[in-house]
């Protein structure tokens, strides 16, 4: 039976930007309705963020194990040598996002939002249809996400059919691959690829640019580099992916090399991360006369500082309007969305936002760095503190990698307009150093507070003390 | 060991003192050759003096912010071995009171022309105002634009604290204001104030303003800028404005002239020098572009970008700030309906073009859109008679009427 609905505010799409939106807005007391085709949490809680963390923590788990079970731990520690039943870690981590998703369906009820599950195709600007259903309304809330790009001669398999997988599939997967070659070494690929070879794998990565996490400078790059090296990955930078060929069950990749020479690598799978893409086709976009952002080949759609679209009363969030394509940046426009559309006055405008990168070892990166400092001609301090002299960096092994925070203040206030850190296990310390950005610390307030002992975190403290010139425990 | 007494050198032709901005020395301290020791700023430029030998800084001749004349003991060094001294003194500090044999002095150390110093800055990566989130948030909820807000946190930034005082009075954003900020006036500015109250006590002013239509000129402008080639730079109204004063005043030698009213002379000029107004950061400068009869419209045009850059970045030579025989000053974009220029004395003419307007006009009964500009001058009156300035000012204007007259002699 055909159903015609109306709300306040209907969200499309369940991932971190669309369900924070949902739930706001029904907090606000606005009649929501949110569509989701698949499971809620979308890219995110399904087959991005927390899947890939769940894979990475198993990997870590098991390399250590395989380390304590050689004797080689350096504590004393020895074991058995560790046995993994992959299957088993592909459904702990299907266990996780179960929970997380059901825990969104718990959260959502809980503020009123009705979740229509379907896939929704606009006929014009404020009225879609979901299957049979109908459902119009006053504001809309566009949070359709992203995918991973495809490159041309590699096709994603089919239903798992083929060697070329993204990195959806590459967090359900049935087995570790023998040999894996990762196209592409942003952080996507090298968080999966570390992951994999933790697991067992022999990776090889295709890079096109000439290094790898071209998205990070290279003092902040160079010790994931090195854990690469020491774990005999090798990488192909300045090489370009062209086609997979199988011959009696053996796939083969084919890549132009540094100096432009066809080179094979054989393989069992193939994981292309080049890159998202934002998912702008097949629900009607192009019967919402909305405007299209001409700065990017009009690939994302074009929203103002307070996430609207050019059509009256409808918004778009998260990936779909731009980088960063993270999701806590699509969490907050959500959150902000829902409550101008309940006639709050907000605007989009955060000082940073952090990039997080779950590489081995991690690296943070917030606000400004020194070579886009250099490009602006802005005056700045610089301090930086390493692991190597940090107590419990040490204890936990984060010193293992090499690493350091790193500090940018302004020459003439010393406000902190940037903080990066490389080193394992501290993604965690992002909050710390985005809060000092947002908050306009001066290196003065972050030296002046104290750090709790010992702590990771004290690292920052220190590197703040360095670019005042007088560190404690660094010479 | 020796005495040096670094004297006051003569930083600009006709600067009688100066004052000391700044100073990077102090007594006690080892200089070397050539290091700089301090800041002086004239009506010119400032410049930054350096050393002229190697030594201790014995004593220094004034404090920072106060005048220094000319020839006036600046610095006295210390400094080691017979021969670096130029003035063999005994240690004694004897004022030196008789003329004395002037030792072949040590090069005057070559002023570089410095920066005035920029009003102090908060800079920031962007212009945006600086608040925590919370006070962000607070300041939306409450329609208040926080650039408009005062801030005394830290690192500029603005606290609950200010956002409370700035709504005081019911969310309102309007309150009343006590108090005040008292500035010494010193440095650039002070140099700024004396000029132009020397320029309206002496000088009875008449200001006139012609109203010009620019369309046939504005026509021609954007013509040779489609067609320069690349070499030749942009051109702006500048050039042109130039170009019609070069012709003016050879017809009326008195408006090219200066008035030296202590010793009743006025001085009509051959070369004609023209004064151009600038904003800089530190305040109002004057370079000159010199001997613009000889200049063609490209040359003008890279002349005034070149020295107006010069001013703005500071790194202009004090020569270049001097000697002008009659001024043009202009507000850019601004412009303005009309002004009362303020005479560069001793000159004693200055024009001053407002803004293009497009103006309806009423041409053999019918209505078509032309490019009015008003011309705004001003002259002294006691060496410019009324008349002759409508005369001139009407001449000008037929020249940027019909541009190909600016260019026919």
């Amino acid at each position: 039976m055909a159903e015609h609905f109306t709300c306040d505010v209907l969200v499309v799409g369940s991932g971190p930007g669309g369900y924070v939106a949902a739930i706001r807005a029904g907090q606000l007391g606005l009649d929501t309705i949110l569509v989701e085709d698949g499971k809620l949490g979308g890219t995110c809680l399904i087959r991005g963020c927390i899947p890939s963390k769940a894979l990475i923590e198993a990997a870590e788990k098991f390399e250590q194990a395989g380390i304590n079970a050689s004797g080689n731990s350096g504590i004393g520690l020895t074991a058995a040598t560790p046995k993994l039943d992959f299957k088993q870690t592909i459904a702990w981590k299907d266990g996780i996002t179960e929970k997380l998703s059901s825990g969104v369906a718990g959260l959502l009820k809980a503020a009123s939002v009705r979740v229509v599950s379907g896939w929704a195709v606009f006929e014009n600007a404020k009225t879609c249809t979901v299957g049979d259903d109908k459902i119009t309304a006053a504001n809309v809330i566009l949070a359709t996400g992203s995918k991973s790009v495809e490159l041309k001669g590699l096709p994603f398999a089919v239903n798992g059919d083929g060697p070329v997988i993204s990195s959806t599939e590459a967090l359900d997967l049935t087995k570790v691959p023998k040999k894996l070659a990762v196209v592409g070494a942003g952080y996507i690929g090298m968080e999966l690829g570390i992951a994999y070879r933790k697991l067992g794998a022999e990776v090889t990565f295709i890079e096109a640019a000439k290094t790898i996490l071209p998205g990070f400078d290279k003092q902040l790059s160079a010790p994931v580099s090195k854990w690469l090296r020491d774990h005999n990955i090798t990488v192909h930078t300045n090489s370009f992916a062209q086609s997979v060929s199988t011959k009696a069950g053996k796939h083969t990749l084919t890549y132009a090399d540094k100096d432009g020479v066809e080179a094979n690598l054989t393989c069992d799978k193939v994981l292309v991360t080049v890159g998202r893409i934002p998912n702008t086709e097949g629900w009607g976009l192009e019967n919402m006369a909305i405007d299209m952002d001409p700065k990017n080949n009009d690939m994302f759609v074009k929203v103002d500082g307070k996430c609207r679209t050019s059509m009256r009363g409808v918004y778009a969030i998260g990936d779909l309007v731009g980088e960063p394509m993270l999701a806590h940046k699509a969490s907050a426009q959500g959150e902000m969305v829902a409550e101008i559309i309940a006639g709050k006055k907000r605007t989009f405008a955060p000082a940073a936002i952090p990039a997080v990168c779950f590489t081995d070892p991690e690296i943070v990166s917030v606000g400004m760095t020194p070579a886009e400092a250099k490009g602006k001609d802005i005056a700045i301090t610089e301090g930086k503190f390493r692991w190597a002299a940090n107590g419990r960096a040490l204890t936990t092994g984060t010193a293992d990698g090499g690493g350091f925070v790193r500090i940018l203040a302004l020459k003439d206030t010393g406000r902190i307009i940037g903080i990066q850190a490389v080193g394992r296990h501290i993604s965690e310390l992002s909050g710390e150093f985005v809060l000092a950005v947002e908050m306009n610390a001066t290196l003065e307030d972050m030296a002046g507070t104290i750090h709790a002992h010992p702590t990771l975190s004290e690292a920052a403290m220190e590197a703040a003390l360095s670019a005042l010139g007088h560190p404690i425990h660094s010479v | 060991m020796g005495q040096y007494i670094f004297k006051m050198p003569d930083i600009g032709e006709g600067v009688t003192e100066a004052e000391i901005t700044e100073w990077h020395v102090k007594v006690g301290d080892k200089v070397a050759d050539d290091d700089p020791i301090c800041d002086a700023m004239t009506d010119k430029a400032t410049v930054e003096l350096t050393a002229p030998t190697s030594g201790v800084v014995t004593s220094v001749g004034c404090a920072a912010g106060e005048i220094m004349a000319i020839g006036g003991d600046l610095i006295i060094f210390e400094t080691e071995g017979g021969t670096e001294s130029p003035i063999p003194t005994p240690i004694k500090m004897e004022a030196p009171k008789v003329e004395k044999p002037k030792p072949a002095p040590k090069p005057t150390p070559k002023p570089k022309a410095k920066a005035a110093p920029a009003p102090t800055v908060v800079s920031t990566p962007s212009s945006k105002p600086l608040a925590s989130p919370a006070v962000r948030r607070r300041a939306e909820d409450q329609d208040i634009d926080l650039s408009l807000v005062p801030a005394s946190g830290k690192a500029g930034q603005i606290t609950h604290g200010d956002l409370d005082a700035y709504s005081k009075g019911g969310g309102s954003t309007l309150q009343k204001l006590a108090g005040g900020t008292d500035i010494k006036v010193t440095g650039m500015r002070r140099i700024i104030s004396k000029r132009m109250s020397e320029s309206k006590r002496r000088i009875p002013h008449f200001s006139y303003v012609e109203s010009i239509d620019m369309t046939e000129l504005e026509r021609t402008r954007v013509h040779l800028n489609a067609t320069r080639v690349p070499h030749q730079p942009k051109l702006t109204l500048m050039p042109f404005f130039m170009r019609a004063m070069v012709k003016a005043v050879k017809l009326w030698p008195q408006c090219n002239a200066t008035f030296d009213d202590d010793a009743d002379v006025i001085t009509q000029h051959n070369p004609v020098h023209i004064g151009m107004a600038a904003q800089t950061s530190g305040g109002l400068m004057v370079p000159v572009i010199r001997n613009a009869e000889s200049q063609n419209i490209w040359q003008l045009s890279s002349e005034i970008a070149r020295i107006g850059e010069a001013a703005k970045t500071g790194s202009i030579a004090p020569e270049e700030l001097s000697g002008s025989t009659i001024s043009l000053t202009s507000l850019g974009k601004l412009a303005g309906v009309m002004a009362t220029p303020v005479i560069n004395r001793p000159e004693v003419a200055i024009l001053c073009p407002n803004k293009i307007v497009d103006t309806p006009v009423i041409e053999n009964g019918q209505m078509v859109v032309r490019k009015l500009m008003n011309f705004s001058t001003s002259f002294d009156h006691r060496v410019v008679d009324g008349f002759h300035a409508a005369e001139m000012v009407a001449y000008i204007k037929g020249l940027l009427e019909h541009p190909a007259t600016l260019f026919i002699d």
